[in-house]
């Protein structure tokens, strides 16, 4: 297992430059000028200069280097020297990935819109497991019942529905129609008495709901199906041939064997999840990490762009080794070696 | 095991494959609501702008923010446009964006599922390429991809066709990895299979044991892709739409319409939860299509 977690690790270093290369030459090779949005009254050479104090001067792959250098030496160190107050031989002098638009480090940036992204989005996805298991548990148990019918057409409504489209019908029956949730989330609210605390809890409440929707649909079709698969095995026989109560040969045996596959997707879906916060965050006005890239993509903001994106492929491959590896870990059926 | 026993002299009629399927796919309740629908909106969205003949662009300025009367079915926008000629218009342009980028995604993926699967020197970089595939970020991906060579590709091919190819082949090209590594598992089973292999001992050609042998048998889970690649290319068009990375505002499609009418929300809901409704309405009922299909094509579930 050890072995086959460091032979993946190793594996994802080269995955992961490629990636970081085809996201830097989408971005680099485009026909679009950065300095396309200034005023037509720029003179040419001031353009000039202005492309080579953005760093554009160098060649393609040496500008590719120093992003990589940027990226995955000069980052870290900045991140170990903020959290442990050890400084670094070259501290202070030190290039790092900066942003066109705001003239800060993107990494700052990044870590400023965080803490919204990951309140909204960790509380939908926590809430979308609580939901999907038990609805999953049951339409299995229940199979072709008329609860395992809801579930089926809910969770197709979930897969089909855009998130834009639940947004706004939330939107439009819980402030609009009631008054309840405030339409825009209030980033600048800060939580120091019982009333704050229960305002975030409501303007919490849609864009949680939202995301949560669209999870609890696909895992609740997991959960089912892999349910499915256990009810029927041997062993379950077995534990109700030893005359154990039903309950728990479901909740205990099947329920912990079935779980394996939907940890592992659950896994997965966790990078998914910040990609298809994007449109939520925009509905709402979150301004998280989504719409960070958004403001990054309209203000044509190539560092922040590359930073966003590439970090999005990071948790996505960092994901995918953490789903393998959980698989190998949860079920002893299945050796690497 | 007696009905298993056939009896030739008192078979009723000759059952074919496709038989079986179409058999099975009709008494799938989902399946059978979701292609009405399906076709329903199809044929309504094409049809109707020639009983509905106002043009969607066309900005009446007097009759802005009209109600529902008989000649705006379903009211105007704030510009005066007519808002059923925008949503006909809308929906050609979502359901046709649908199915050509389902296609392109179909063709890219059957052709590096086959090849991957069949030639075992391509297999495991085509399948590295797929797992690289799998992990970029697509929806990001999609927008850079969007904001940068939009105003290129506009200059090239005009406005709409630019617009159009860029979408189209942004959704192709991302989402062609599910589909490939079905194909792929399934060329890697049939190649072993005796009627491969007696093609190949008379001296057919890769390419023809390819198209006349294989392809034919995996067309099942390629038609069960392309159902639900319809209804992803939708969903992805409407939300690079509504992010304003799709469409401009002056060609519109379902999910522009939805983030034009979004600020007249307390107003006017109808104007953004209409064309919402048609998109949700389209990609459910083409889901509902696939799902039915996937039960009638497969074997072990078909005849029960």
């Amino acid at each position: 297992m050890f072995n086959y977690t460091i032979r993946r690790l190793l594996f994802a270093i080269p995955t992961l430059l490629v990636i970081s290369f085809i996201i830097f030459a989408i971005l680099d090779l485009s026909p679009g000028d950065p300095t396309g949005q200034l005023p037509l009254t720029v003179p040419p050479e001031v353009r000039e200069k202005i492309r080579i104090s953005m760093g554009l001067g160098e060649p393609f792959h040496i500008r590719y280097w120093k992003w990589l250098v940027q990226f995955f030496v000069n980052e870290p160190k900045n991140i170990i020297e903020q959290s442990t107050g050890y400084l670094f031989a070259d501290s202070g002098e030190r290039l790092r990935v900066v942003s066109w638009s705001t003239r800060s480090p993107v990494v700052d940036l990044i870590v400023e819109r965080m803490p919204q992204t990951l309140w909204v989005v960790g509380m939908s996805y926590i809430l979308a497991i609580l939901i999907a298991i038990p609805i999953g548990v049951i339409s299995a148990y229940k199979q072709y019942s008329w609860f395992d019918q809801l579930g089926t057409f809910v969770s197709m409504v979930g897969f089909s529905v855009p998130t834009f489209f639940t947004g706004l019908v939330l939107i439009l029956i819980f402030s609009v129609k009631l008054g309840w949730l405030p339409m825009v989330y209030d980033t600048n609210h800060v939580v120091n008495s019982w009333s704050s605390f229960l305002f975030q809890l409501k303007q919490m409440a849609m864009p949680t709901a939202v995301l949560a929707f669209a999870t609890m649909a696909q895992f609740s079709r997991f959960m089912r199906a892999s349910m499915l698969d256990n009810l029927n095995q041997d062993y379950v026989r077995t534990a109700r041939a030893k005359g154990l109560k039903e309950q728990s040969v479901v909740l205990v045996h099947v329920l912990r064997n079935s779980m394996i596959p939907v940890v592992t997707v659950i896994a997965l879906g966790i990078p998914q999840i910040f990609g298809g916060a994007i449109i939520t965050e925009q509905i709402f006005k979150v301004n998280g990490l989504g719409s960070l890239l958004i403001i990054g993509i309209q203000g044509a903001d190539y560092p922040l762009v590359q930073t966003l994106t590439f970090i999005f492929a990071v948790l996505i491959v960092l994901f995918n080794l953490i789903a393998d590896v959980l698989y190998g870990v949860l079920d002893p059926r299945i050796r690497y070696e | 095991m007696s009905e298993a026993v056939i009896d030739p002299l008192h078979e009723e009629a000759h059952r074919s494959l496709w038989g079986d399927v179409w058999y099975q796919y009709r008494h799938h309740k989902g399946a059978m609501a979701g292609s009405v629908i399906f076709f329903a909106i199809v044929f309504l969205v094409f049809v109707g702008p020639l009983i509905h003949t106002i043009d969607p662009t066309f900005a009446d300025y007097r009759a802005r923010d009209a109600g529902i009367s008989l000649a705006h079915p379903m009211g105007t926008d704030n510009l005066g446009r007519d808002l059923f000629a925008l949503l006909l218009q809308g929906g050609q342009v979502s359901i046709i964006v649908g199915i050509t980028a389902m296609l392109l995604s179909l063709v890219l993926g059957t052709i590096v599922g086959v090849l991957a699967g069949y030639f075992k020197i391509l297999d495991g970089p085509l399948m590295r390429l797929t797992d690289i595939f799998f992990s970029l970020p697509l929806l990001p991906l999609l927008l850079v991809i969007i904001m940068l060579f939009r105003d290129t590709l506009r200059s090239a091919f005009g406005p709409e066709t630019g617009i159009f190819v860029l979408v189209v082949g942004v959704i192709g090209i991302t989402s062609w990895m599910q589909t490939a590594r079905i194909v792929r598992g399934d060329v890697l089973t049939l190649k072993e299979q005796e009627f491969v292999l007696a093609a190949r001992s008379i001296g057919a050609p890769p390419r023809r044991i390819i198209l006349r042998h294989l392809l034919p048998n995996i067309l099942s889970p390629i038609m069960v892709s392309a159902t639900l690649g319809i209804a992803n290319a939708i969903l992805t068009e409407s939300a690079l739409s509504y992010l304003g990375l799709g469409f401009p505002s002056d060609f519109p499609t379902w999910g522009r319409l939805v983030t034009d009418n979004q600020n007249f929300l307390d107003l006017h809901p109808e104007r953004a939860l209409i064309p919402a409704i048609a998109i949700s309405l389209t990609v459910m009922s083409v889901n509902f299509m696939g799902d039915g299909l996937r039960d009638a094509l497969d074997p072990r579930i078909r005849g029960r």
